[in-house]
């Protein structure tokens, strides 16, 4: 309806897009209701592959290829690798409700707001404007990828150079926030345990804390306090990451 | 060649509300994040699908500079998920009370 008559829907493209539909459905529902973090990353992964089949149905081929790639193959690989670094792969307690009717308020206004949607998607008229008015044909020669590529470079160069830019500002945000706090800081008895491999999780040296001999003149009790705290801190994380 | 743009709205619109009932709900910080990329993705297909009814490459374009920022917006709130975590050893949205002004 929305292309010209001749290229009305196939019952092979009809077919396509229920099955890509229902794996894209069955994805998102499992993301909200796995109770563990992996099989929530697990599900999300299958939403994007349907959301793929998606894109290249509507003829969107590079954007389906870069979605595989920067969301299946980075975004959600750094989200496996953040739970399984921080040791959350616990299963949560769903009966804790820290706030009290948060969440049948959450479901009667998800449903409300997704009624408005469709109400208002399907039922009124929106002016969408003429075809192909603002920016290039999407069925220029070359196809999808030498248009896309094409307007990137051209009309929206500005924005292209702005997100190189905030590439940057990410990568230097994302080292400044997940260094150890305080930064390194060489101590005099560096050199005695700069092979110590520090906590990542409490971000104290555990091995050196542990192998540090008292000094002869400091209370003992003290230092094995704290080698006991680091001990136990790093203990509970072995637990759960091993099977 | 494809179905009408309109079964692609209508899914996009329910995978939206998917990713935001899983915000509301869940309190894992690192679920919720998920179910932030839910709702991008989302709205992604809403692009592309305009991008196709319109034929214009601009809706194609602008989900291009989407997946970026949302690569850095990941980056950086998994920066701050582990920068928490450090500090309260478990990464509830509860946690994140200390950030409050």
């Amino acid at each position: 309806m929305m292309v010209t008559p001749l290229f009305a829907a196939t019952t092979v493209d009809a077919l396509t897009f229920a099955v890509a539909a229902a794996i894209v459905l069955a994805g998102a529902i499992g993301v909200v209701v796995a109770r563990n973090p992996v099989h929530a990353a697990l599900m999300l992964v299958m939403t994007l592959f349907g959301v793929a089949v998606l894109f290249v149905e509507q003829q969107a081929n590079f954007l389906a290829a870069v979605q595989v790639i920067v969301y299946a193959g980075a975004i959600v690989v750094l989200f496996l690798f953040v739970i399984m670094f921080l040791g959350v792969d616990r299963e949560e307690n769903v009966a804790e409700e820290p706030l009290r009717g948060q969440r049948p308020l959450a479901v009667v206004l998800v449903v409300l707001g997704l009624a408005g949607l469709l109400l208002m998607g399907f039922g009124a008229h929106w002016s969408v404007g003429a075809r192909s008015v603002a920016g290039a044909s999407r069925n220029a020669s070359g196809g999808d990828v030498a248009a896309l590529g094409r307007s990137v470079f051209t009309t929206y160069l500005f924005a292209f150079e702005v997100t190189s830019a905030l590439l940057v500002i990410a990568v230097v945000g994302a080292v400044v926030l997940a260094r150890r706090p305080g930064g390194v800081r060489p101590g005099p008895d560096s050199d005695t345990d700069a092979d110590a491999i520090p906590d990542p999780i409490t971000g104290s040296d555990t091995t050196g804390a542990q192998d540090e001999v008292p000094p002869p003149d400091g209370d003992a009790e003290d230092d094995a306090d704290v080698g006991a705290v680091a001990r136990s801190g790093a203990e509970p994380r072995s637990e759960e990451v091993s099977p | 060649m494809s179905l009408s743009g309109a079964w692609y709205l209508g899914l996009a619109a329910v995978v939206f509300s998917i990713g935001t009932l899983g915000l509301l709900v869940r309190r894992n910080v690192l679920v919720m994040f998920m179910c932030v990329e839910l709702m991008l993705n989302a709205v992604n297909l809403t692009f592309v699908t305009f991008s196709r009814m319109l034929d214009d490459i601009g809706g194609q374009a602008l989900v291009f500079f989407t997946l970026v920022v949302a690569a850095a917006e990941v980056v950086v709130g998994l920066g701050i998920v582990v920068a928490i975590f450090r500090r309260r050893r478990s990464a509830t949205a509860d946690d994140f009370h200390i950030m409050r002004g």
